[in-house]
């Protein structure tokens, strides 16, 4: 009995530790006043001046932009990397895993002034490619490494089989290979996407003049105080993706159930 | 299937929006303007664009050493900035700077002679004056009883744990260096060393040193005093009215914001004419009354209301400012400044 209430005491501490700053930040983003610190009642105010605000609504949309295009190419890049990792042998791949994980160690501001560096060396105007060439830089090795388990899980025969019942190899990659490595796929595009839109340094560094995301934007408002605008912000973004999950959830909870029944109906 | 290629059609959309988004910028001619958060009145900007049809990209910076490190890599074109005081020294002396035309920006005329040929722009060629203010301490009415007027009161031990100093190692070493008596930009090693002594004894007295969140902890009045900018002591009196401000008679920092035009510019004369554009009479009092801090123009006083103009917070007197300096560029002292700034942090 009493490890029970520990229990929920535990659960209930983990969770207000991780959700409490946000509990904060969305109950200040109606509040009255600038200030963090105290409450001077109840105002949409910051709402509808976050719809009027030009410059966080452009941040807004190249960080949506940017977390779109380099989250779909990474996956694209590190999907089919990895399905190559895996036919390779054991030397070479065990080499190229290794190359695979330096950028995942390696401390974002060394990629950020090398990614610079490298742009200036072949003389391209920082903007916003470089930043988008950027971002697909850091996130095809989380692509690849979320990846890569997923086709060792898969049946090495799976697709010889189908070749062997006539299917071409590009045939079989798309109805054999990818579907079955999907989860895999989906993870490292929702890994490549939330790193993106969260990514400051490397960011700073390779974006050129007028092109922002939300976190240069929100990191440059610190000399004269952060705008409940942002906190506004944040909370229509965390209500989205709230809502996404919860949508995803019903729709996968569904989707499992739909496959249970075309099972059976082959059967 | 299906779903891929959805997600094609997807990528076609948002490429294609992109790709809009980019062509509109083209026809117009482009001013990148690189300038602090928050820090103009966005409506400014718009009215910029309607009457020279320019299209404005605007950016942002969050300290002086952002913007040096992101013009000094070269790789952007940015045609106007506004970097400080010290930082525009640095930058004339590294050669990143393009000479200013005054004869394109008739407007000059508007701002006023004191803030004009200052130390770290001796002949007004590289820059033109946006914003100014000063440093000093703000406090609180019902808890600070004695008179206000000195560097000593933060080292008063009657109001231990209720001082919060700047966590910022240039402005505390001053601190320390004006309530001696010494200049703020000293760069006596005995005069540094007795600076040191002096924060070190203060560190118990302390509540905290702080950074932006110093606004929070005032006007929640956590804290009794503070070391803060006069621009964000008007906001923090207004949010407060138990708070006042002062600046010490020892003197203090008077600070700078300037307009340049980076050597990485590609539009210069537009450069000049967005620099005229801010420094006319109605547009500076717009920027001056969003941003809440102290504008050198003198005809855009006049257009602003007495609450404003006659806030001795904003607007000091000129015996007031008197013992007060302009921070210079350290150039490689600024090495000493790590080590004692170190020193007395680890203590």
């Amino acid at each position: 009995m009493v490890n029970k209430i520990i229990k929920k005491i535990y659960t209930f501490l983990i969770f207000a530790f991780l959700y409490a700053p946000i509990i904060v930040l969305i109950v200040f983003s109606f509040n009255n006043s600038k200030s963090r610190g105290v409450w001077n009642g109840f105002t949409m105010r910051w709402y509808i001046e976050l719809l009027k605000d030009q410059e966080i609504l452009k941040a807004l949309y190249y960080t949506i932009l940017v977390a779109v295009l380099s989250s779909a190419i990474s996956t694209f890049i590190g999907t089919f990397a990895a399905i190559g990792i895996y036919n390779m042998n054991l030397f070479s791949r065990k080499i190229v895993l290794n190359i695979n994980y330096l950028p995942v160690l390696n401390p974002d501001i060394v990629t950020a002034v090398s990614l610079m560096t490298l742009f200036r060396f072949v003389n391209l105007e920082l903007g916003f490619l470089t930043m988008l060439l950027a971002h697909v830089a850091f996130s095809v090795p989380y692509v690849v490494l979320s990846v890569l388990p997923k086709l060792k899980q898969m049946n090495k025969h799976l697709a010889e089989a189908a070749m062997d019942l006539g299917a071409t190899p590009m045939y079989a990659l798309r109805k054999v290979i990818i579907p079955e490595i999907m989860p895999g796929i989906v993870t490292g595009a929702l890994i490549a996407f939330t790193l993106s839109i969260d990514d400051f340094v490397i960011s700073f560094f390779n974006t050129g003049s007028g092109v922002t995301n939300l976190s240069i934007t929100v990191y440059s408002m610190a000399r004269r105080g952060i705008n409940p605008e942002i906190n506004a912000l944040s909370t229509l973004m965390f209500i989205s993706v709230l809502v996404l999950l919860l949508i995803i959830n019903k729709r996968s909870s569904k989707d499992s159930k739909g496959g249970m029944i075309s099972y059976e109906k082959m059967l | 299937m299906k779903r891929c290629y959805k997600t094609l059609l997807l990528l076609a959309i948002v490429l294609i929006i992109s790709m809009v988004g980019a062509g509109c910028g083209q026809e117009k001619p482009v001013l990148n303007v690189y300038n602090w958060g928050d820090y103009i009145d966005p409506d400014v900007i718009k009215d910029f664009e309607e009457e020279f049809n320019i299209k404005v990209n605007y950016s942002t910076f969050t300290t002086n050493e952002d913007m040096y490190v992101k013009l000094k890599s070269g790789g952007t074109s940015y045609d106007v900035a506004f970097p400080s005081d010290y930082m525009i020294e640095k930058m004339i002396k590294e050669d990143m700077l393009l000479k200013i035309d005054m004869n394109n920006i008739p407007n000059y005329k508007n701002i006023d002679d004191k803030f004009k040929k200052l130390d770290f722009d001796p002949n007004d060629e590289y820059s033109v004056p946006y914003m100014w203010g000063t440093f000093g301490i703000i406090y609180n009415k019902n808890v600070v009883k004695d008179k206000v007027d000195s560097w000593n009161i933060l080292w008063d031990e009657k109001y231990s744990d209720q001082i919060l100093m700047l966590d910022s190692q240039r402005d505390s070493i001053a601190v320390a260096l004006k309530k001696l008596g010494y200049s703020m930009n000293s760069k006596d090693l005995k005069e540094l060393g007795k600076a040191k002594e002096e924060l070190v004894k203060q560190k118990p007295l302390l509540l905290a040193y702080v950074g932006d969140e110093v606004k929070d902890m005032m006007i929640g009045e956590e804290a009794a005093l503070a070391v803060v900018w006069s621009g964000d002591a008007v906001y923090m009196m207004r949010e407060n009215t138990n708070l006042d401000y002062v600046i010490p008679k020892e003197g203090s920092n008077l600070w700078f914001d300037n307009i340049v035009i980076p050597k990485t510019c590609k539009n210069k004369k537009d450069a000049e004419l967005f620099i005229d554009f801010l420094c006319r009479p109605d547009i500076a009092a717009r920027n001056t009354k969003y941003i809440g801090y102290s504008t050198p123009n003198k005809e855009a006083l006049k257009e602003l209301p007495k609450k404003i103009t006659e806030d001795k917070v904003a607007y000091p007197s000129d015996e007031e400012v008197e013992n007060c300096e302009i921070f210079n560029d350290p150039g490689k002292f600024v090495k000493e400044y790590d080590r004692i700034w170190t020193e007395v942090k680890v203590q």
